[in-house]
Protein backbone atom coordinates (compact mmCIF):
# COMPACT_ATOMS: atom_id res chain seq x y z
CA UNK A 1 0.00 0.00 0.00
CA UNK A 2 2.78 2.43 1.58
CA UNK A 3 5.03 1.26 -1.42
CA UNK A 4 1.80 1.60 -4.19
CA UNK A 5 1.73 5.32 -2.76
CA UNK A 6 5.01 5.53 -3.21
CA UNK A 7 5.12 4.89 -6.81
CA UNK A 8 2.46 6.70 -7.51
CA UNK A 9 3.44 9.51 -5.79
CA UNK A 10 7.08 9.25 -7.66
CA UNK A 11 5.22 8.53 -11.42
CA UNK A 12 3.29 11.58 -10.77
CA UNK A 13 6.60 13.84 -9.66
CA UNK A 14 8.25 12.65 -12.94
CA UNK A 15 5.20 13.87 -14.34
CA UNK A 16 4.88 17.11 -13.16
CA UNK A 17 8.90 17.54 -13.82
CA UNK A 18 8.64 16.46 -17.35
CA UNK A 19 5.28 18.91 -17.89
CA UNK A 20 7.53 21.53 -16.38
CA UNK A 21 9.97 21.51 -18.52
CA UNK A 22 8.00 20.82 -21.72
CA UNK A 23 6.11 24.02 -21.01
CA UNK A 24 8.85 26.84 -21.11
CA UNK A 25 7.66 28.97 -18.52
CA UNK A 26 8.67 28.51 -15.10
CA UNK A 27 8.78 32.12 -13.53
CA UNK A 28 5.71 33.74 -12.57
CA UNK A 29 4.28 36.62 -14.32
CA UNK A 30 1.63 38.76 -14.94
CA UNK A 31 -0.48 39.14 -18.67
CA UNK A 32 -0.64 43.08 -18.85
CA UNK A 33 2.00 43.27 -21.50
CA UNK A 34 1.42 40.03 -23.21
CA UNK A 35 -0.58 39.73 -27.08
CA UNK A 36 -1.05 37.77 -29.78
CA UNK A 37 0.59 37.50 -33.45
CA UNK A 38 -1.68 35.64 -36.21
CA UNK A 39 0.78 34.31 -38.56
CA UNK A 40 -1.72 33.86 -41.20
CA UNK A 41 -0.62 31.11 -43.45
CA UNK A 42 0.85 28.42 -40.74
CA UNK A 43 -2.38 28.49 -38.40
CA UNK A 44 0.16 29.35 -35.81
CA UNK A 45 -0.20 32.38 -33.44
CA UNK A 46 2.99 33.76 -31.12
CA UNK A 47 2.53 35.06 -28.39
CA UNK A 48 4.56 38.38 -27.70
CA UNK A 49 5.43 40.92 -24.92
CA UNK A 50 5.60 44.66 -25.30
CA UNK A 51 7.77 45.16 -22.32
CA UNK A 52 10.86 44.67 -23.87
CA UNK A 53 9.32 43.75 -27.28
CA UNK A 54 9.96 40.37 -27.53
CA UNK A 55 8.52 36.54 -28.70
CA UNK A 56 7.83 34.14 -25.95
CA UNK A 57 7.14 31.46 -28.20
CA UNK A 58 4.14 30.20 -30.78
CA UNK A 59 0.91 27.83 -30.86
CA UNK A 60 0.75 25.70 -33.61
CA UNK A 61 -2.72 23.80 -35.01
CA UNK A 62 -5.10 26.61 -35.07
CA UNK A 63 -6.37 25.65 -38.79
CA UNK A 64 -7.45 28.73 -41.19
CA UNK A 65 -6.23 31.86 -39.79
CA UNK A 66 -7.33 34.41 -42.66
CA UNK A 67 -9.29 37.07 -41.76
CA UNK A 68 -8.44 35.83 -37.54
CA UNK A 69 -9.81 37.78 -35.26
CA UNK A 70 -8.58 37.64 -31.03
CA UNK A 71 -10.99 38.45 -27.56
CA UNK A 72 -9.44 37.71 -24.73
CA UNK A 73 -10.63 36.88 -21.27
CA UNK A 74 -11.35 38.78 -18.52
CA UNK A 75 -8.36 38.37 -16.39
CA UNK A 76 -6.29 38.37 -19.40
CA UNK A 77 -4.79 35.19 -19.22
CA UNK A 78 -6.17 33.31 -22.61
CA UNK A 79 -7.23 34.59 -26.13
CA UNK A 80 -9.70 32.96 -27.99
CA UNK A 81 -8.84 33.31 -31.82
CA UNK A 82 -11.40 32.91 -34.16
CA UNK A 83 -10.45 31.41 -37.40
CA UNK A 84 -11.65 31.62 -40.94
CA UNK A 85 -13.15 28.09 -40.61
CA UNK A 86 -15.30 28.38 -38.02
CA UNK A 87 -12.41 27.40 -35.25
CA UNK A 88 -12.62 28.79 -32.27
CA UNK A 89 -9.50 28.03 -30.07
CA UNK A 90 -9.14 29.30 -26.32
CA UNK A 91 -5.18 29.86 -26.29
CA UNK A 92 -3.11 30.07 -22.62
CA UNK A 93 -0.80 32.52 -22.95
CA UNK A 94 0.95 31.47 -19.97
CA UNK A 95 1.64 28.09 -20.55
CA UNK A 96 1.43 28.84 -24.44
CA UNK A 97 -0.86 25.43 -24.71
CA UNK A 98 -3.70 25.07 -26.79
CA UNK A 99 -6.71 24.74 -23.45
CA UNK A 100 -9.80 24.38 -25.80
CA UNK A 101 -10.20 24.09 -29.51
CA UNK A 102 -13.79 23.78 -30.96
CA UNK A 103 -15.20 23.98 -34.62
CA UNK A 104 -18.55 26.33 -34.01
CA UNK A 105 -19.41 27.28 -37.60
CA UNK A 106 -18.30 26.92 -41.40
CA UNK A 107 -17.08 30.61 -41.92
CA UNK A 108 -16.51 32.39 -39.39
CA UNK A 109 -15.06 36.44 -38.80
CA UNK A 110 -14.74 37.13 -35.36
CA UNK A 111 -16.00 37.38 -32.49
CA UNK A 112 -16.36 39.30 -28.54
CA UNK A 113 -16.51 38.45 -25.10
CA UNK A 114 -19.54 39.68 -23.28
CA UNK A 115 -19.65 42.62 -20.31
CA UNK A 116 -19.50 40.10 -17.58
CA UNK A 117 -16.50 37.88 -18.93
CA UNK A 118 -19.03 34.57 -18.86
CA UNK A 119 -19.75 34.03 -22.49
CA UNK A 120 -17.60 34.55 -25.46
CA UNK A 121 -19.86 35.19 -28.62
CA UNK A 122 -19.11 34.21 -32.45
CA UNK A 123 -19.91 36.37 -35.00
CA UNK A 124 -20.35 33.98 -38.45
CA UNK A 125 -20.91 34.07 -42.22
CA UNK A 126 -22.00 30.17 -42.69
CA UNK A 127 -24.18 29.59 -40.82
CA UNK A 128 -25.37 33.59 -40.54
CA UNK A 129 -25.77 34.31 -37.44
CA UNK A 130 -24.20 34.98 -33.65
CA UNK A 131 -23.30 31.79 -31.45
CA UNK A 132 -22.61 32.08 -27.55
CA UNK A 133 -20.41 29.62 -25.75
CA UNK A 134 -19.62 29.68 -22.08
CA UNK A 135 -16.04 31.12 -21.85
CA UNK A 136 -14.35 28.63 -19.44
CA UNK A 137 -15.52 25.39 -21.10
CA UNK A 138 -16.66 26.81 -24.53
CA UNK A 139 -19.92 24.69 -24.76
CA UNK A 140 -22.65 26.34 -26.31
CA UNK A 141 -25.11 28.11 -25.12
CA UNK A 142 -27.24 30.03 -27.20
CA UNK A 143 -27.37 30.87 -31.16
CA UNK A 144 -29.62 33.63 -32.76
CA UNK A 145 -29.67 33.22 -36.46
CA UNK A 146 -29.35 36.33 -38.65
CA UNK A 147 -32.23 34.92 -41.00
CA UNK A 148 -33.74 38.63 -41.74
CA UNK A 149 -36.66 36.42 -44.10
CA UNK A 150 -38.19 32.93 -44.24
CA UNK A 151 -35.27 30.60 -44.91
CA UNK A 152 -32.34 33.86 -45.81
CA UNK A 153 -29.68 34.19 -43.78
CA UNK A 154 -27.48 36.59 -43.89
CA UNK A 155 -23.38 36.77 -43.06
CA UNK A 156 -23.20 38.86 -39.91
CA UNK A 157 -20.59 41.45 -39.62
CA UNK A 158 -19.20 44.03 -36.96
CA UNK A 159 -19.81 42.26 -33.71
CA UNK A 160 -19.29 44.29 -30.48
CA UNK A 161 -20.51 43.52 -26.76
CA UNK A 162 -22.08 46.62 -25.69
CA UNK A 163 -22.97 47.32 -21.84
CA UNK A 164 -25.78 44.96 -20.43
CA UNK A 165 -24.72 41.87 -21.75
CA UNK A 166 -25.92 43.03 -24.81
CA UNK A 167 -24.27 42.26 -28.45
CA UNK A 168 -24.87 44.46 -31.18
CA UNK A 169 -23.98 43.97 -34.96
CA UNK A 170 -25.31 44.48 -38.57
CA UNK A 171 -26.31 42.32 -41.09
CA UNK A 172 -24.41 42.65 -44.06
CA UNK A 173 -27.50 40.80 -46.82
CA UNK A 174 -30.00 42.17 -44.59
CA UNK A 175 -29.11 46.25 -44.70
CA UNK A 176 -30.01 45.56 -40.77
CA UNK A 177 -28.29 46.03 -37.28
CA UNK A 178 -29.17 43.82 -34.70
CA UNK A 179 -28.91 43.74 -30.93
CA UNK A 180 -29.09 41.01 -28.81
CA UNK A 181 -29.45 41.16 -25.19
CA UNK A 182 -27.74 37.79 -23.74
CA UNK A 183 -28.44 38.27 -20.08
CA UNK A 184 -30.33 35.08 -19.88
CA UNK A 185 -28.02 33.36 -22.14
CA UNK A 186 -30.47 30.64 -23.13
CA UNK A 187 -32.86 32.96 -24.25
CA UNK A 188 -31.18 35.84 -26.11
CA UNK A 189 -33.85 38.34 -27.38
CA UNK A 190 -33.15 40.20 -30.43
CA UNK A 191 -34.57 43.34 -31.49
CA UNK A 192 -33.75 44.73 -35.21
CA UNK A 193 -33.19 48.37 -36.55
CA UNK A 194 -32.79 49.64 -40.33
CA UNK A 195 -29.11 50.17 -41.49
CA UNK A 196 -28.58 51.35 -45.12
CA UNK A 197 -27.34 49.32 -47.78
CA UNK A 198 -24.63 46.57 -47.08
CA UNK A 199 -23.54 47.40 -43.86
CA UNK A 200 -19.52 45.84 -44.39
CA UNK A 201 -18.36 46.52 -40.39
CA UNK A 202 -19.20 48.14 -37.40
CA UNK A 203 -17.76 49.06 -34.20
CA UNK A 204 -19.52 50.76 -30.60
CA UNK A 205 -17.75 54.33 -29.03
CA UNK A 206 -15.64 53.45 -26.18
CA UNK A 207 -18.16 54.62 -23.68
CA UNK A 208 -20.73 51.54 -25.21
CA UNK A 209 -23.38 54.64 -26.37
CA UNK A 210 -23.23 54.33 -29.73
CA UNK A 211 -22.71 51.73 -32.37
CA UNK A 212 -21.48 52.48 -35.81
CA UNK A 213 -21.86 50.54 -39.03
CA UNK A 214 -20.40 51.58 -42.12
CA UNK A 215 -22.08 51.00 -45.16
CA UNK A 216 -20.40 49.87 -48.28
CA UNK A 217 -23.89 49.92 -50.94
CA UNK A 218 -23.95 53.78 -50.49
CA UNK A 219 -22.22 56.44 -48.89
CA UNK A 220 -22.26 57.06 -45.47
CA UNK A 221 -22.50 55.68 -41.35
CA UNK A 222 -25.55 54.22 -39.86
CA UNK A 223 -25.83 55.58 -36.30
CA UNK A 224 -27.65 53.50 -33.28
CA UNK A 225 -27.78 55.53 -29.94
CA UNK A 226 -28.20 52.18 -27.64
CA UNK A 227 -29.00 54.94 -24.59
CA UNK A 228 -32.08 55.95 -26.59
CA UNK A 229 -32.84 52.64 -28.76
CA UNK A 230 -36.27 53.63 -29.31
CA UNK A 231 -35.66 56.39 -31.41
CA UNK A 232 -34.20 54.15 -34.20
CA UNK A 233 -31.17 54.17 -36.18
CA UNK A 234 -29.90 57.23 -38.42
CA UNK A 235 -27.83 57.74 -41.60
CA UNK A 236 -25.03 60.58 -40.64
CA UNK A 237 -22.18 61.33 -43.06
CA UNK A 238 -24.65 60.34 -46.07
CA UNK A 239 -23.41 61.41 -49.48
CA UNK A 240 -19.73 62.03 -48.32
CA UNK A 241 -18.49 61.00 -52.32
CA UNK A 242 -20.63 63.81 -53.00
CA UNK A 243 -22.29 61.51 -55.94
CA UNK A 244 -19.18 60.67 -57.26
CA UNK A 245 -18.52 57.42 -58.39
CA UNK A 246 -15.81 55.01 -55.77
CA UNK A 247 -12.79 53.73 -56.92
CA UNK A 248 -12.77 50.03 -56.96
CA UNK A 249 -12.52 48.99 -53.51
CA UNK A 250 -9.67 46.08 -53.47
CA UNK A 251 -10.25 45.45 -49.41
CA UNK A 252 -12.61 45.98 -47.28
CA UNK A 253 -11.68 48.75 -44.69
CA UNK A 254 -12.15 47.35 -41.14
CA UNK A 255 -13.87 49.50 -38.62
CA UNK A 256 -12.89 47.80 -35.41
CA UNK A 257 -10.19 50.01 -34.14
CA UNK A 258 -11.94 52.91 -36.34
CA UNK A 259 -11.57 55.79 -33.55
CA UNK A 260 -12.48 58.36 -31.50
CA UNK A 261 -9.71 61.02 -31.26
CA UNK A 262 -9.83 64.85 -29.77
CA UNK A 263 -13.94 65.12 -29.89
CA UNK A 264 -14.02 63.99 -33.03
CA UNK A 265 -14.71 59.97 -34.95
CA UNK A 266 -12.10 59.62 -37.68
CA UNK A 267 -12.94 56.85 -40.59
CA UNK A 268 -11.90 55.57 -43.15
CA UNK A 269 -14.11 56.92 -46.42
CA UNK A 270 -14.96 53.67 -48.87
CA UNK A 271 -12.98 54.11 -52.40
CA UNK A 272 -11.81 57.13 -51.79
CA UNK A 273 -8.56 57.96 -50.81
CA UNK A 274 -9.68 60.24 -47.66
CA UNK A 275 -10.11 59.66 -44.05
CA UNK A 276 -13.35 61.44 -42.77
CA UNK A 277 -13.83 63.39 -39.57
CA UNK A 278 -16.99 63.57 -37.77
CA UNK A 279 -17.68 65.46 -34.55
CA UNK A 280 -19.04 63.28 -32.17
CA UNK A 281 -21.86 65.87 -30.91
CA UNK A 282 -23.63 66.92 -33.52
CA UNK A 283 -22.22 63.68 -36.56
CA UNK A 284 -21.59 66.16 -39.13
CA UNK A 285 -18.68 66.23 -40.90
CA UNK A 286 -15.85 68.06 -39.99
CA UNK A 287 -13.03 67.73 -42.52
CA UNK A 288 -11.77 65.06 -44.76
CA UNK A 289 -7.63 64.64 -45.11
CA UNK A 290 -5.93 63.21 -48.26
CA UNK A 291 -3.94 60.37 -47.79
CA UNK A 292 -2.23 57.84 -49.61
CA UNK A 293 -4.70 55.58 -51.11
CA UNK A 294 -8.01 53.71 -49.45
CA UNK A 295 -7.70 53.26 -45.26
CA UNK A 296 -8.16 50.29 -44.31
CA UNK A 297 -8.00 50.82 -40.60
CA UNK A 298 -7.51 54.46 -39.27
CA UNK A 299 -6.83 53.59 -35.46
CA UNK A 300 -6.39 56.76 -32.52
CA UNK A 301 -3.18 56.30 -30.46
CA UNK A 302 -4.93 55.87 -26.86
CA UNK A 303 -4.27 59.60 -26.21
CA UNK A 304 -6.07 60.63 -29.34
CA UNK A 305 -2.88 63.27 -30.64
CA UNK A 306 -1.88 60.64 -33.80
CA UNK A 307 -4.23 58.74 -35.98
CA UNK A 308 -2.58 56.04 -38.07
CA UNK A 309 -3.73 54.98 -41.34
CA UNK A 310 -2.75 51.94 -43.42
CA UNK A 311 -4.25 51.20 -46.62
CA UNK A 312 -5.66 48.59 -49.49
CA UNK A 313 -4.06 46.73 -51.95
CA UNK A 314 -2.14 48.25 -54.10
CA UNK A 315 -1.08 50.90 -51.73
CA UNK A 316 -0.41 48.64 -49.02
CA UNK A 317 3.13 48.73 -48.18
CA UNK A 318 1.91 52.87 -46.35
CA UNK A 319 1.51 53.65 -43.41
CA UNK A 320 0.33 57.47 -42.29
CA UNK A 321 0.23 59.18 -38.94
CA UNK A 322 -2.20 62.33 -38.85
CA UNK A 323 -2.20 64.97 -36.05
CA UNK A 324 -4.85 65.41 -34.83
CA UNK A 325 -5.33 69.37 -33.97
CA UNK A 326 -3.62 70.24 -37.21
CA UNK A 327 -5.61 67.75 -38.89
CA UNK A 328 -3.06 66.84 -41.66
CA UNK A 329 -0.80 63.97 -42.45
CA UNK A 330 3.25 64.65 -40.77
CA UNK A 331 4.61 60.90 -41.36
CA UNK A 332 4.24 58.79 -44.13
CA UNK A 333 6.15 55.52 -44.13
CA UNK A 334 6.97 52.14 -45.13
CA UNK A 335 7.60 49.20 -42.44
CA UNK A 336 7.36 46.49 -44.77
CA UNK A 337 5.29 44.81 -47.73
CA UNK A 338 1.16 44.44 -47.38
CA UNK A 339 1.04 46.03 -44.15
CA UNK A 340 -2.22 44.53 -42.62
CA UNK A 341 -2.71 45.49 -39.10
CA UNK A 342 -1.34 48.02 -36.90
CA UNK A 343 -1.94 47.78 -32.32
CA UNK A 344 -0.85 50.30 -30.06
CA UNK A 345 0.36 49.33 -26.60
CA UNK A 346 -1.62 50.38 -23.88
CA UNK A 347 -0.69 53.70 -23.49
CA UNK A 348 0.58 54.44 -27.12
CA UNK A 349 4.32 55.04 -26.55
CA UNK A 350 4.88 52.30 -29.02
CA UNK A 351 3.07 50.94 -32.63
CA UNK A 352 3.54 47.33 -33.70
CA UNK A 353 2.85 47.20 -37.53
CA UNK A 354 2.54 43.61 -39.34
CA UNK A 355 3.66 43.36 -42.66
CA UNK A 356 2.94 40.14 -44.48
CA UNK A 357 4.96 39.96 -47.34
CA UNK A 358 8.30 40.98 -45.50
CA UNK A 359 7.28 38.77 -42.90
CA UNK A 360 7.81 40.52 -39.76
CA UNK A 361 6.67 42.65 -37.09
CA UNK A 362 8.06 46.13 -36.54
CA UNK A 363 7.75 47.92 -33.59
CA UNK A 364 7.77 51.90 -34.06
CA UNK A 365 8.57 55.16 -31.25
CA UNK A 366 5.37 57.09 -31.79
CA UNK A 367 6.63 60.26 -30.51
CA UNK A 368 9.93 59.86 -32.92
CA UNK A 369 9.09 57.31 -35.55
CA UNK A 370 12.21 55.71 -34.78
CA UNK A 371 12.00 51.52 -35.14
CA UNK A 372 12.44 50.10 -32.10
CA UNK A 373 12.56 46.76 -33.13
CA UNK A 374 11.80 44.16 -35.83
CA UNK A 375 10.75 40.47 -34.67
CA UNK A 376 10.73 38.05 -37.59
CA UNK A 377 7.01 36.53 -38.25
CA UNK A 378 5.21 33.87 -40.83
CA UNK A 379 3.08 35.73 -42.74
CA UNK A 380 1.73 38.19 -39.92
CA UNK A 381 -1.33 39.37 -39.75
CA UNK A 382 -3.55 40.79 -36.62
CA UNK A 383 -1.63 41.75 -33.73
CA UNK A 384 -3.47 41.96 -30.53
CA UNK A 385 -2.49 42.92 -27.14
CA UNK A 386 -4.41 41.86 -23.28
CA UNK A 387 -5.01 45.35 -23.01
CA UNK A 388 -8.38 44.92 -25.02
CA UNK A 389 -9.64 42.70 -22.16
CA UNK A 390 -10.71 45.87 -20.32
CA UNK A 391 -12.13 47.84 -22.89
CA UNK A 392 -15.72 48.12 -24.33
CA UNK A 393 -16.55 46.39 -27.95
CA UNK A 394 -13.34 44.59 -28.39
CA UNK B 1 -18.37 66.35 -60.53
CA UNK B 2 -19.58 65.67 -64.40
CA UNK B 3 -16.16 66.31 -64.91
CA UNK B 4 -14.54 64.00 -62.52
CA UNK B 5 -16.71 61.42 -63.87
CA UNK B 6 -15.35 61.77 -67.08
CA UNK B 7 -11.73 61.34 -66.21
CA UNK B 8 -12.97 58.06 -64.68
CA UNK B 9 -14.52 57.10 -67.06
CA UNK B 10 -11.77 57.56 -70.13
CA UNK B 11 -8.92 56.11 -67.37
CA UNK B 12 -11.60 52.70 -67.22
CA UNK B 13 -12.17 52.93 -71.45
CA UNK B 14 -8.10 53.38 -71.42
CA UNK B 15 -8.09 50.95 -69.11
CA UNK B 16 -10.04 48.56 -70.33
CA UNK B 17 -7.81 49.15 -74.55
CA UNK B 18 -4.68 48.39 -72.69
CA UNK B 19 -6.12 45.08 -71.21
CA UNK B 20 -7.49 44.44 -74.63
CA UNK B 21 -4.50 44.90 -76.42
CA UNK B 22 -2.13 43.03 -73.99
CA UNK B 23 -4.05 40.14 -74.78
CA UNK B 24 -2.37 38.37 -77.60
CA UNK B 25 -4.72 36.07 -79.37
CA UNK B 26 -2.64 32.74 -78.85
CA UNK B 27 -2.37 33.07 -74.74
CA UNK B 28 1.04 31.83 -73.83
CA UNK B 29 1.34 30.71 -70.24
CA UNK B 30 2.77 33.67 -67.83
CA UNK B 31 6.44 32.89 -66.95
CA UNK B 32 6.99 30.76 -63.80
CA UNK B 33 8.35 34.20 -61.90
CA UNK B 34 4.87 35.83 -62.82
CA UNK B 35 2.50 32.29 -61.45
CA UNK B 36 4.28 32.40 -58.73
CA UNK B 37 3.12 36.21 -58.55
CA UNK B 38 -0.18 35.44 -59.21
CA UNK B 39 -0.75 32.33 -57.22
CA UNK B 40 0.49 35.26 -54.14
CA UNK B 41 -1.99 37.54 -55.10
CA UNK B 42 -5.05 35.27 -55.32
CA UNK B 43 -4.33 33.31 -52.05
CA UNK B 44 -3.78 37.00 -50.06
CA UNK B 45 -5.20 39.56 -52.13
CA UNK B 46 -8.44 37.86 -53.37
CA UNK B 47 -8.38 35.75 -50.49
CA UNK B 48 -9.32 39.25 -48.12
CA UNK B 49 -12.39 38.30 -49.62
CA UNK B 50 -12.43 34.63 -50.55
CA UNK B 51 -10.51 33.61 -48.25
CA UNK B 52 -7.14 32.32 -48.01
CA UNK B 53 -8.31 28.95 -48.75
CA UNK B 54 -10.93 30.50 -51.25
CA UNK B 55 -13.46 28.76 -49.12
CA UNK B 56 -15.76 31.64 -49.41
CA UNK B 57 -16.21 35.07 -47.05
CA UNK B 58 -17.36 38.08 -48.54
CA UNK B 59 -17.01 36.86 -52.02
CA UNK B 60 -18.44 33.28 -52.87
CA UNK B 61 -15.95 30.07 -52.46
CA UNK B 62 -13.56 29.60 -55.78
CA UNK B 63 -13.57 26.20 -55.42
CA UNK B 64 -13.71 23.71 -58.27
CA UNK B 65 -16.57 21.86 -57.29
CA UNK B 66 -18.82 25.90 -57.35
CA UNK B 67 -16.70 27.01 -60.49
CA UNK B 68 -17.32 23.61 -62.45
CA UNK B 69 -20.63 24.72 -64.17
CA UNK B 70 -19.40 28.26 -65.00
CA UNK B 71 -18.31 29.27 -68.53
CA UNK B 72 -14.27 30.20 -68.05
CA UNK B 73 -15.22 33.76 -69.76
CA UNK B 74 -17.66 34.98 -67.65
CA UNK B 75 -15.26 34.23 -65.19
CA UNK B 76 -12.52 36.17 -67.24
CA UNK B 77 -14.57 38.85 -67.11
CA UNK B 78 -16.07 38.97 -63.81
CA UNK B 79 -11.97 39.36 -62.62
CA UNK B 80 -11.18 41.73 -65.21
CA UNK B 81 -13.74 44.15 -65.23
CA UNK B 82 -15.91 43.56 -61.54
CA UNK B 83 -19.59 43.07 -60.87
CA UNK B 84 -20.85 46.46 -60.60
CA UNK B 85 -23.17 46.65 -57.47
CA UNK B 86 -21.52 44.13 -55.42
CA UNK B 87 -18.20 43.98 -53.47
CA UNK B 88 -16.18 42.24 -56.40
CA UNK B 89 -13.79 44.74 -58.27
CA UNK B 90 -12.30 44.81 -61.22
CA UNK B 91 -8.50 43.87 -61.35
CA UNK B 92 -7.44 44.76 -65.23
CA UNK B 93 -5.15 47.44 -63.86
CA UNK B 94 -2.92 44.20 -61.95
CA UNK B 95 -3.56 41.58 -64.88
CA UNK B 96 -4.21 41.23 -68.57
CA UNK B 97 -6.56 38.46 -70.33
CA UNK B 98 -4.30 35.69 -70.73
CA UNK B 99 -3.54 36.19 -67.18
CA UNK B 100 -6.79 36.17 -65.79
CA UNK B 101 -7.51 33.06 -67.56
CA UNK B 102 -4.59 31.49 -66.38
CA UNK B 103 -6.34 31.81 -62.82
CA UNK B 104 -9.64 30.51 -64.03
CA UNK B 105 -7.93 27.39 -65.35
CA UNK B 106 -5.93 26.79 -62.42
CA UNK B 107 -8.98 27.58 -59.99
CA UNK B 108 -10.93 24.79 -61.95
CA UNK B 109 -8.73 22.10 -61.50
CA UNK B 110 -8.03 24.05 -57.66
CA UNK B 111 -5.78 26.20 -56.93
CA UNK B 112 -2.11 25.67 -56.23
CA UNK B 113 -0.79 26.27 -52.80
CA UNK B 114 1.74 29.51 -51.60
CA UNK B 115 5.44 28.41 -52.26
C1 LIG C 1 -13.28 43.29 -51.91
C2 LIG C 1 -13.74 41.93 -51.98
C3 LIG C 1 -13.27 41.04 -53.10
C4 LIG C 1 -11.99 40.86 -53.56
C5 LIG C 1 -10.70 41.46 -53.00
C6 LIG C 1 -12.07 39.90 -54.64
N1 LIG C 1 -13.36 39.51 -54.82
FE1 LIG C 1 -14.03 38.18 -56.24
N2 LIG C 1 -15.95 38.49 -55.61
C7 LIG C 1 -16.33 39.28 -54.55
C8 LIG C 1 -17.77 39.22 -54.41
C9 LIG C 1 -18.59 39.93 -53.36
C10 LIG C 1 -18.23 38.38 -55.44
C11 LIG C 1 -19.69 37.99 -55.74
C12 LIG C 1 -20.28 39.00 -56.69
C13 LIG C 1 -21.74 38.72 -56.92
O1 LIG C 1 -22.50 38.83 -55.96
O2 LIG C 1 -22.09 38.40 -58.04
C14 LIG C 1 -17.06 37.93 -56.18
C15 LIG C 1 -17.10 37.08 -57.29
C16 LIG C 1 -15.99 36.54 -57.91
C17 LIG C 1 -16.03 35.57 -58.97
C18 LIG C 1 -17.28 34.98 -59.59
C19 LIG C 1 -17.68 33.77 -58.80
C20 LIG C 1 -19.05 33.31 -59.14
O3 LIG C 1 -19.51 32.43 -58.41
O4 LIG C 1 -19.66 33.83 -60.06
C21 LIG C 1 -14.74 35.26 -59.30
C22 LIG C 1 -14.25 34.27 -60.33
C23 LIG C 1 -13.91 36.08 -58.45
N3 LIG C 1 -14.68 36.84 -57.62
C24 LIG C 1 -12.53 36.06 -58.49
C25 LIG C 1 -11.71 36.93 -57.77
C26 LIG C 1 -10.30 37.02 -57.95
C27 LIG C 1 -9.45 36.15 -58.87
C28 LIG C 1 -9.86 38.00 -57.11
C29 LIG C 1 -8.45 38.55 -56.95
C30 LIG C 1 -7.72 38.88 -58.15
C31 LIG C 1 -11.02 38.50 -56.38
N4 LIG C 1 -12.13 37.83 -56.82
C32 LIG C 1 -10.98 39.47 -55.38
C33 LIG C 1 -15.50 40.03 -53.74
C34 LIG C 1 -14.13 40.17 -53.90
Amino acid sequence: MTMRLLTTLGTLAAALALSACASAPTELRGTGDLGVVIERATGRVQIVEHSHDSSLGSVDGLGDLSHAHVAFSRDSRYAYVFGRDGGLTKVDLLTRRIARRIIQAGNSIGGSVSQDGRLVVAQNYEPGGIKAFDADTLELLAEVPAEYAPGKFSRVVGLADVPGQRFAYALFDANEIWVSDLSDPRKPVTTRYPAGKQPYDGLVTPDGRYFLAGLFGEDGISLLDLWHPEAGSRKILSGYGRGEEKLPVFKMPHLRGWSLAAGQAWLPAVGRHEVLVADVRSWQEAARIPVKGQPVFVMARPDGRQVWVNFAFPDNEWVQVIDTVEKRVIHTFSPGKAVLHLEFTPRGEEVWLSSRDSNRVTVVDTASFAVRKELPADAPSGIFFTSRAQRIGF
Amino acid sequence: MDRSLLIHVAVLLGLTALAVSAAPAAEPAPTPERQQTLVHMVRQDCGSCHGMRLAGGLGPALLPERLAELPDESLVATILNGRPGTAMPGWNRFMDEAEAGWIVARLKEGFPSLQ
